[in-house]
């Protein structure tokens, strides 16, 4: 299960970021938003011409010493980033799709929300409960 | 910095090469000795062998080699590799030793020389006894030697000299020292290189031979060394893919050693130095990613082998070591061709080896926070008889030991104790700096800003640590940037409050205000108690006084900070700061924006500037002033108060002056623009809002142009965006969000009240003198002074316009080029209220097409805005397009006497010249007179006059006039001449009787002109009568020098009977003229066609008789015979009972014969078409 959940806008900022041990949540902060430049890279490599057919899912970012950072993007360039830990070998690439796509699926429903403005940062609870069921449990 | 106990050895770093040791050169004092060494060293390129080589003196002591254990029976190793090992084959111990002798073969005193050699071979035998070390001989020559086989006494010498010092035929080589010195040398050391092979490959074989000896449980440390040297050999060999192949197997077998703490650190010592030869080989064979799954086979096997809890920290200085030396690795081997990608490149490994250094200074802190009374052990533990470890990875104080027990407690105290106080002394920061700087730039090469970003703020942080705030200060700020554009609030937050501390450490005022503004604004994730401390910090700053520590400062550093304000407040001076907000997102917003993008000059220009606090506390401030780029104004555009009391927090008597957290307050400002500024732009440069107050300590914040900051920009998207902007807002309460920045205006002149009207007649007519009538009517209050009128061509149309039309106020003449196609400025002069004036105007286009005019009108005027008295200037403008189009098409054609159309006029033969004109104007056409003026290749038959004098032509309606013309002679049979010009004088019905009239002249089209040998010309009466003889006379004239021969012949005719010559033969002499004839009878009435006359010319067949014929009538009408007309009646019922097709049928006879039975058909002909001959 993630240690840390984000959801970044198109123009890279956050929109939503949820890690799991809250004492270090400036290191998860920092984590996400250097993903954000092999992110950036990814999609950049994918022509223009391509761009449709694009895989959302981005596959392994990179690896730390301690956390794989997964990334996906949105046909509107909104990222999802997933932090796992290391050690966590029990995660296949499969899990992580689908976890993706839940994620997804919650975040188009957000958006789907008249009352949200494209931009805001995501305060929804139900948005909030689906990544909390994808985050490891606080111990 | 000097060598640490975590660098690899230099011996294990470098490449391993085969090491021959040379003797017997004294390269000081022989120069031909020191040429021989420096071919074999110097400028040793990449395709030589891979030697080195080192001259040695004869007598050299090598290192002793200890006798042959016959059984390992009894032996315990003390550790796994001797620390000297390596440097010894590398360095002391020669693969192959070479001796240097000079002798030549034909040498006087051979004998002795050979004696002498011997003995010197046998010196350095026994100094290398034990060692399998080859040694080899090379005689230096001063001659070039001859072919082999050749030199008898060379061979047998040679040979004996084997003999006497025991050498194979291999081991002597013979150097002639001659021209080609390099060539031999390389030949030379290739044999060298062979030798050493062999050397390595034994060495490599007596190693081996030691497994049968170990067992598995005493000697486990043996395994490993003997694969060690078994890889090292296969290096030296250069033999990297078994190297690497033992170098693996001992990797394996370092794992499988027991580890306990006392052995732990030797264990991965060799394991990091096995990893290293490992990776290193794996580069150096292009396989990269073997590389890096070994190092991070490496790394999983060794993170969790801590070994002793007290020594926490050299585990985390291994691994960062670790780390850096894979780091140094992966660079090298991109230097050396080897790409590198975004997520896999040596930044990682440097980034990580500064994590394991940041942490190995944490537990140093940690584990080293000795109380002072605790003094360095004595005697020094880390000390050794020998000043190094004999085993790599040993502690010093039990060197040898291998049981899982320390052996002396006290000892094993003592040694952690040195080695906790030493760490105590190492840069901690200064390390980590220079990992991540290194970081920093490999993330820079492979696209990462981002991690670069981080890395740098890492690096301030070190600083911070470190206590060099001015370096820290210098790296977040600039960073700080990237994370506010990128709006990563979170992290700028933690970023600026590193920045913020750093700052007061060093008391630096204006970085303090500038962090703090931003910390206590909306971009600021920071507490709300947080923020109100940090704001009433500022404040203090604000009023000169000393502001709180900062909370995580060390006592230490925050007491010095104190001292240093202390200071700062004291000095008198530099008290007023300006701090450009724009680029930051700090605590007060400001948005400015004039009530309109344009003002009349009349009208004062209004100014809002809107202000929000986002702190937590409500702040006051002093003064508020808009800059504009005509600074005339800005003394209108300030809002001031005396701060008179102290308290910046209390709510001012004023409230103006105070800006409530959360509320918008709009300033508003009015002023009269100057006259000097119509059609100019105001811009708003700058606002400025002063905190604090002179006595204390003011601050500017400074936005450029109409306010908005590092954030509002976005801040307004999405506000654009939201649906809580389409909600209605109540009145008086300012949606901040709503508020759109205006930071320029145009000040434009005053709206005239004035009338202008044009009245004409379009479209107007190609060259007539257009007449356009302006009206001008005042509707101002007072007087207009000064009213000019610019008429004409609007300019900024195509540059042809311009020359082709022409204005003028004369309408009396017509005007030529040099009219100008704008008159400006006319005069017209004051106007009372309600006075008009009208102005005409006449224009002259040359060419057709649309035009457009412009009429501006200008007038000044003096009025009062707000009290003040201004002279504006207002103008009007009126445009209007207007077409020319053509008054009248002229169709000119040449026709025959029959009217028959001519496309050739024969000389000296009457002809006629039509012209029509077709009026094309909207308007009655009054044509005046027309003219027709011949070119002198032409000639009037009679005086040509004009037929359409004082016509008046409708639209569509078309004049005619015909003329009779006639060409003289010409000099060749044909040719083209010029008619002439026609000129029609015209102008519009319309307009009065002094308008001047318009001449346009039409230039009559060439004709050609032929000469032709004979000239035929009837006469004959106008009309015939049935059954009444007329005489046709036919003139025959000869035009040419020649006896003409004519043939002549009329065909019979249906319609007629005649009397005359029906075919004739005649001669006509030059010039002469024959005349023919006939009386012809007509029979039927109507027009009839003649008979028709043939005539052929003998002497000119191309003259036909179809082109004479063109000359002679080919009909006539005849009348009804007077008797006849009784009868007509009953033929028209006859006719009218017989369908006309069946009349048409009818053959000539029979209708020959209902003409003499009924009288003749004349009635029914088409009597309308009239014979304009």
């Amino acid at each position: 299960m993630a240690v840390c959940i984000a959801v970044i806008a198109k123009e890279n900022y956050p929109l939503f970021i949820r890690s799991v041990p809250v004492q270090n949540e400036l290191k998860f902060h920092y984590t996400v938003h250097t993903s954000l430049d092999v992110v950036e890279e990814k999609i950049s490599a994918v022509g223009k011409a391509m761009a449709d057919q694009r895989e959302l899912y981005l596959g392994l970012l990179y690896p730390t010493e301690d956390y794989k950072v997964y990334g996906y993007v949105t046909n509107s360039k909104v990222k999802f980033v997933i932090v796992v830990d290391s050690s966590n070998t029990s995660l296949r690439d499969n899990e992580i799709r689908s976890m993706f796509r839940k994620l997804h699926n919650s975040f188009t429903d957000v958006m789907c929300n008249p009352f949200y403005n494209p931009g805001d940062t995501i305060q929804s609870k139900a948005f909030d409960s689906i990544v909390s069921a994808m985050m490891v449990q606080a111990s | 910095m000097s060598p640490t106990q975590w660098d690899l050895p230099p011996e294990l770093c470098c490449r391993p090469m085969a090491f021959v040791a040379l003797t017997g050169l004294d390269v000081t004092y022989n120069a031909i000795h020191r040429a021989i060494w420096d071919a074999f060293c110097a400028n040793r390129r990449a395709d030589r062998v891979p030697i080195s080589f080192k001259v040695l003196p004869g007598d050299h002591e090598y290192p002793k080699c200890r006798t042959k254990r016959t059984s390992y029976e009894w032996y315990i190793p003390k550790g796994i590799l001797k620390t000297g090992w390596m440097n010894k084959h590398l360095n002391l111990v020669p693969a192959l030793l070479v001796l240097f002798y000079e002798l030549d073969w034909d040498d006087a005193v051979w004998k002795e020389k050979q004696s002498e050699c011997a003995t010197k071979v046998e010196i350095v035998r026994t100094s290398l006894q034990g060692r399998n070390t080859k040694v080899a001989v090379v005689l230096i020559q001063k001659k070039t030697p001859l072919p082999p086989g050749e030199d008898l006494v060379a061979s047998e010498r040679a040979a004996s000299l084997c003999n006497a010092c025991d050498l194979s035929g291999k081991s002597l080589f013979v150097l002639p020292h001659t021209d080609h010195l390099v060539g031999y040398i390389i030949r030379l050391e290739n044999a060298f290189y062979e030798h050493a092979q062999t050397y390595y490959y034994t060495e490599i074989r007596r190693v081996k031979s030691h497994k049968e000896f170990l067992n598995k449980t005493t000697h486990q440390l043996l395994f490993v060394r003997h694969q060690f040297k078994i890889a090292f050999f296969s290096e030296l060999k250069q033999d990297t893919q078994n190297s690497l192949k033992y170098y693996r197997t001992a990797y394996s077998l370092v794992h499988e050693l027991r580890t306990h703490e006392t052995n732990m650190l030797e264990i991965k010592t060799m394991a990091g130095f096995i990893n290293y030869k490992i990776c290193r080989l794996c580069f150096q064979h292009n396989t990269p990613l073997d590389a890096i799954a070994q190092f991070r086979k490496h790394i999983d096997l060794c993170k969790k082998k801590i070994g002793s809890a007290e020594l926490a920290f050299e585990h985390t200085a291994w691994m960062s070591k670790q780390f850096q030396s894979f780091g140094d690795l992966f660079d090298e081997a991109i230097k050396l061709g080897l790409t590198a990608i975004q997520t896999q490149n040596p930044g990682f490994y440097y980034q990580q080896a500064a994590y394991y250094a940041q942490e190995r200074k944490q537990q140093a802190t940690h584990l080293c926070a000795h109380e002072a009374s605790v003094s360095y052990p004595t005697p020094d533990h880390l000390e050794t008889p020998s000043g190094a470890l004999d085993f790599y990875g040993q502690r010093a104080w039990r060197q040898g030991h291998q049981s899982i027990d320390p052996p002396h407690m006290e000892k094993e105290k003592g040694g952690i104790l040195a080695l906790q106080m030493k760490e105590k002394d190492v840069p901690h920061s200064e390390l980590i700096i220079a990992l991540l700087s290194n970081a920093v730039a490999q993330f820079k090469k492979y696209k990462c800003p981002r991690m670069k970003s981080h890395l740098m703020v890492q690096m301030g942080e070190e600083y911070n640590h470190a206590k060099d705030y001015t370096k820290a200060l210098k790296l977040l700020d600039y960073v700080m940037c990237d994370y506010r554009t990128e709006r990563w609030w979170s992290l700028l937050t933690s970023i600026l409050s590193t920045a913020l501390r750093c700052s007061y450490l060093m008391a630096h005022i204006k970085d303090y205000i500038t962090y703090s503004m931003e910390l206590v604004g909306r971009a600021s994730t920071l507490r709300e108690e947080q923020k109100s401390r940090i704001e009433k910090n500022l404040i203090k700053v604000l009023m000169n006084e000393v502001p709180e520590a900062e909370p995580d400062c060390d006592q230490a550093s925050a007491k010095a900070a104190q001292a240093l304000w202390s200071d700062r407040m004291s000095l008198a001076g530099s008290n007023e700061f300006t701090i450009e907000v724009q680029d930051y997102v700090p605590f007060v917003q400001c948005k400015a924006k004039f009530l309109s993008p344009s003002f009349h000059v009349d009208d004062p220009v209004q100014l809002h500037v809107y202000l929000r606090a986002d702190c937590p506390h409500p702040v006051r401030f002093s003064k508020l002033c808009v800059s504009l780029s005509n600074q005339e104004y800005n003394q209108l555009c300030v809002v001031e108060e005396p701060c008179k009391s102290q308290d910046i927090l209390e709510a001012s008597s004023q409230e103006n002056m105070c800006l409530v957290p959360g509320k918008t307050r709009i300033y508003s400002f009015k002023f009269v623009a100057k006259t000097e500024d119509v059609g100019k732009k105001i811009e708003i440069t700058a606002v400025d809002l002063m905190l604090g107050s002179d006595n204390g300590r003011c601050v500017f914040l400074n936005w450029r142009g109409g306010g908005g900051d590092a954030a509002s920009s976005h801040e307004a998207l999405l506000a654009a965006r939201s649906f809580k902007s389409r909600g209605r807002v109540p009145e008086q309460h300012v949606e901040w969000d709503t508020v759109s920045i205006q930071a320029s205006t145009m000040i434009i002149s005053r709206i005239p009240k004035i009338s202008v009207q044009l009245s004409h007649e379009p479209p107007a007519l190609n060259n007539e003198m257009y007449r356009i009538t302006v009206s001008i009517q005042s509707n101002e209050e007072t007087v207009t002074k000064d009213v000019k009128l610019t008429a004409g061509l609007k300019p900024g149309q195509d540059a042809n316009l311009t020359q082709s039309t022409h204005v003028t106020l004369n309408g009396l003449e017509m005007c030529d080029e040099s009219h100008p196609a704008l008159l400006p400025d006319i005069a017209i002069g004051d106007l009372q209220p309600g006075e008009k004036v009208e102005k005409c105007l006449y224009v002259r286009c040359v060419t057709t097409g649309a035009r457009i005019f412009l009429f501006h009108v200008a007038y000044a005027l003096s009025t009062k805005v707000e009290g003040k008295d201004i002279t504006c200037r207002c103008h009007k403008d009126e445009t209007v397009t207007i077409e020319t189009v053509v008054p009248f098409e002229v169709a000119v054609k040449f026709v025959s006497t029959k009217f028959e159309h001519l496309d050739r006029v024969y000389v000296d033969i009457p002809f006629l010249l039509m012209t029509d004109i077709l009026s094309a104007s909207p308007w009655p056409l009054h044509l005046v007179t027309s003219q027709l003026q011949l070119a002198p290749t032409m000639a009037a038959m009679d005086q040509p006059q004009s037929q359409v004098e004082h016509v008046v032509l409708q639209t569509g309606e078309c004049a005619s006039e015909c003329f009779s013309l006639q060409c003289p002679p010409v000099l060749n049979g044909t040719s083209s001449v010029a008619s002439g010009q026609y000129l029609i004088s015209w102008k519009r019905k319309s307009w009065c009787a002094d308008a001047p009239v318009v001449t346009t002249v039409t230039t009559l089209p060439h004709v050609m002109v032929e000469t032709i040998p004979l000239y035929v010309h009837a006469e004959l009466p106008s009309f015939g009568r049935v059954r009444e003889s007329m005489p046709v006379r036919y003139h025959i004239q000869n035009r040419t020098g020649l006896v003409q021969d004519v043939e002549m012949s009329v065909e019979p005719s249906d319609a007629f009977m005649f009397s005359g010559l029906k075919q004739v033969r005649l001669r006509i002499l030059p010039g002469a003229e024959q005349e023919m004839l006939y009386n012809f009878y007509p029979l039927m009435a109507g027009y009839q066609n003649l008979p028709q006359l043939n005539i052929s010319l003998l002497r000119f067949p191309a003259v036909s008789g179809q082109l004479l014929r063109r000359f002679l009538p080919s009909r006539i009408f005849v009348k009804v015979h007077l008797q006849c007309l009784a009868k007509a009646r009953f033929v028209q019922y006859t006719t009218d009972c017989c369908p006309m097709d069946r009349v048409s049928h009818l053959s000539c006879r029979s209708l020959q014969f209902i003409q003499s039975d009924h009288g003749p058909l004349g009635c029914i002909s088409d009597q309308s078409s009239p014979c304009m001959s």
